[in-house]
C-alpha cells in the first residue's frame, strides 16, 4: 500500500508534465474567453470552431493544401522507394551500405541551413511558392523512412516463396507484382504513414520554400499563434494532432518485429 | 549476375539522384557560400560577422542542445529502466501508456502547447497557485531558453526512450536475474548491467535528436524569439530581412560543425 503512495506521487507528477501541456491546448480550443486572473476559461463555446471550419475559410484551404501535399509526397516517395528498397533487399549492389547511408543524409545534417539554399536555388527554377517545390523538399526529407522501411519489408519476405513462383514459370516482374509486393505491403504501408505524417507536420522546409503562396496547416497555426489568436492556434493544432496520435496507438500493428529488426540492416 | 547488378543500380538510381540534387547539392552550395564574399572571392568575413552579431546565440544554442541531450538521456534511461526492471506490472503498463504521448506530436504543436502551458499565467503556474504551492505574485514564466529546453526534452524523450526500452527488452534476462539473486539493487543493475549494453542504441538516438533539435525553427521562434535565442532564428532573420546568405550560411556551417563534433565522439567510441 505504501509503495502505491510513492508511485502515485511520481506518476501524478509525470502525468502532469506529459499531459498538462496537451490539456492546456484542449482548454484553449474549447475556450471562448480566457483572461487573467481566471485559472480556467471564463466562457466555453464553439464560436472559434465555426470560424475555423467555415466554408472556404483559411483553415479549410490550408487543410486541403496540407493533405494534398502529404498525399503527393507519399506517392513520390513510394515511386522512388519501392524500386530502391527492392534492389537494396534482393539484388546485388555495389557499395550497398554507402547507398543506405546516403538516404540518411537529409536527417544527419541540420536541415534548416540546407533549406535556405534550396529556396535560393528553387528561385531560379520558379519553384518557390509552388506545391511542386514543397512536395520535392518533403519527399527528400521523408525518403530515409520510405527506403529503409521498404527495404526491410522486402528483406522480411520469405525468399522460398519467390523462388517457388519462379520455378513455376513466373517472370521476375510477375513474381515481384504477385508475390513480393503483396507480402511486403504492410511494411510499405507503415513507411507511407511515416512519410505522410512527416509531410503533414513539416514546418521549416515549407517556411522557406512554400511562402508566401503555399500555406500549410503548421504554417497557419504558427501565424495564428504569433498573432496571439490562441483559440485558432489550438484548434488547428488539435486537427494536426489527430493523425499523429492515431498512428502512435496503432504503430505496432503495422511495424512487426520481423520488419523492425531489419531496418537499416 | 552482371545483369542483376545493373538492374539494381538502375532501380536505386532515381531515389539516389533525388537525394543528390535536392540535398547534397544545396548542402555543398551552402558550404561554398559560407566562405564567399558578395563579389565572389574567398573570405572569412561572413564568420567574423556571424561571431560579432550572434556569438551569444551560438553559445546559447550549444548550451540549450547539450543540456537538453543530457536530460533526454537521463529521462530515457529512467523510463527504459523502469519498463525493464519494474516489479509491479500495473505500474509498468501505466508508464508504457503514459510516456509515449509526445512521440508523434509535431514540433509546432509542442511549441504551441508549451507557449500557453509555461507562460506566467499559464496552466502550470495556475495549477501551482490553485494547489496553494505558490502565491499569484510569486509566479514566473518560463518562456525563454529554459522553455526551449523543457519543450525539447518533453518532445524528444519518448523517441529515445522507445529505442532504449526496445534495446533493453531484447537483452538476455539471465544476467539481470543473476545480479538480482546476488543482491544487487535495481539502480545498480540499471547502471552496471543494462546501460553499458544499450549504450550504442542510446547514443544513436541521442545523435538523431541532437541533429533534429539543431534544425528546429518553430520551437525557438514560438517560445523565445528574442535574444538570447537559437541560431536557427538568426539564420531565418538574416534571410528574411536582409537576404544575407553569406552570414546565414556561416551560421549554418557552425551548426554543421557542432553536429560533426558530436558524431565524431560517437565514431571514436565505436572504433575504440
Amino acid at each position: 500500500m505504501r509503495a502505491w503512495i510513492g508511485r502515485g506521487i511520481v506518476f501524478g507528477l509525470l502525468a502532469f508534465v506529459i499531459l498538462g501541456p496537451l490539456a492546456n491546448l484542449v482548454l484553449w480550443a474549447a475556450a471562448e474567453q480566457w483572461y487573467f486572473p481566471h485559472k480556467l476559461p471564463v466562457v466555453y463555446g464553439t464560436k472559434f470552431w465555426e470560424q475555423v471550419f467555415k466554408p472556404r475559410g483559411d483553415a479549410l484551404v490550408s487543410l486541403v493544401t496540407s493533405v494534398w501535399i502529404a498525399l503527393s509526397t507519399v506517392a513520390a516517395s513510394l515511386a522512388l522507394a519501392v524500386p530502391a528498397g527492392y534492389a537494396l533487399a534482393r539484388l546485388k549492389l555495389p557499395w550497398r551500405s554507402a547507398i543506405l547511408l546516403a538516404f540518411l543524409l537529409p536527417q544527419a545534417f541540420p536541415s534548416l541551413a540546407v533549406y535556405i539554399n534550396i529556396a535560393r536555388l528553387f528561385y531560379d527554377f520558379r519553384l518557390n511558392g509552388t506545391m511542386t517545390g514543397v512536395i520535392m523538399v518533403h519527399t527528400v526529407h521523408g525518403l530515409v523512412f520510405a527506403v529503409w522501411i521498404t527495404a526491410a519489408a522486402f528483406a522480411a519476405v520469405d525468399r522460398d516463396l519467390e523462388l517457388a513462383a519462379r520455378n513455376l514459370g513466373a517472370s521476375g516482374l510477375r513474381t515481384f507484382l504477385t508475390v513480393s509486393l503483396p507480402l511486403a505491403a504492410p511494411g510499405i504501408l507503415a513507411s507511407a504513414i511515416f512519410v505522410f505524417l512527416e509531410s503533414l507536420d513539416e514546418f521549416t522546409g515549407t517556411f522557406f520554400v512554400g511562402v508566401p503562396d503555399v500555406i500549410t496547416l503548421p504554417l497557419l497555426m504558427f501565424t495564428a499563434s504569433i498573432a496571439g489568436n490562441y483559440q485558432i492556434a489550438a484548434i488547428t493544432a488539435l486537427v494536426l494532432l489527430v493523425p499523429s496520435v492515431l498512428f502512435m496507438l496503432v504503430i505496432e500493428r503495422f511495424l512487426k518485429a520481423d520488419v523492425l529488426s531489419k531496418v537499416g540492416a | 549476375m552482371q545483369d542483376r547488378g545493373r538492374l539494381g543500380v538502375l532501380l536505386v538510381a532515381p531515389a539516389l539522384a533525388a537525394v543528390l540534387v535536392l540535398f547534397v547539392y544545396p548542402l555543398g552550395y551552402s558550404l561554398v557560400t559560407a566562405f564567399q564574399a558578395k563579389g565572389g572571392g574567398f573570405t572569412l568575413g561572413n564568420f567574423a560577422k556571424a561571431f560579432e552579431f550572434y556569438s551569444v546565440d551560438i553559445g546559447f544554442t550549444l548550451v540549450i542542445i547539450v543540456v537538453s541531450t543530457l536530460l533526454i538521456a537521463l529521462a530515457a534511461l529512467a523510463i527504459g529502466g523502469y519498463l525493464t526492471l519494474g516489479e509491479n506490472p500495473r505500474a509498468v503498463a501505466l508508464l508504457r501508456w503514459l510516456y509515449r504521448w509526445p512521440l508523434f506530436i509535431p514540433f509546432v504543436v509542442a511549441a504551441q502547447c508549451m507557449r500557453t502551458f509555461l507562460a506566467k499565467n499559464g496552466l502550470m503556474n495556475n495549477t501551482f497557485v490553485g494547489l496553494g504551492l505558490l502565491e499569484v505574485d510569486q509566479t514566473t514564466g518560463f518562456l525563454d531558453w529554459r522553455g526551449i529546453i523543457i519543450t525539447f526534452v518533453w518532445k524528444q524523450t519518448p523517441f529515445v526512450a522507445l529505442l532504449v526500452a526496445g534495446a533493453m527488452a531484447s537483452l538476455d534476462r539471465s544476467t539481470i536475474e543473476a545480479a538480482r539473486n546476488l543482491g544487487a539493487g535495481r539502480l545498480r543493475i540499471l547502471f552496471e548491467i543494462l546501460v553499458p549494453q544499450v549504450m550504442p542504441t542510446l547514443v544513436v538516438g541521442l545523435i538523431l535528436s541532437f541533429v533534429t533539435m539543431m534544425s528546429v525553427l518553430s520551437v525557438p521562434l514560438m517560445i523565445s524569439g528574442e535574444s538570447p535565442t537559437m541560431m536557427t532564428v538568426d539564420m531565418a532573420f538574416r534571410i528574411n530581412n536582409y537576404g544575407d546568405y553569406g552570414t546565414a550560411n556561416a551560421l549554418g556551417f557552425i551548426s554543421y560543425l557542432m553536429t560533426a563534433t558530436c558524431a565524431w565522439f560517437y565514431l571514436k567510441r565505436q572504433i575504440r
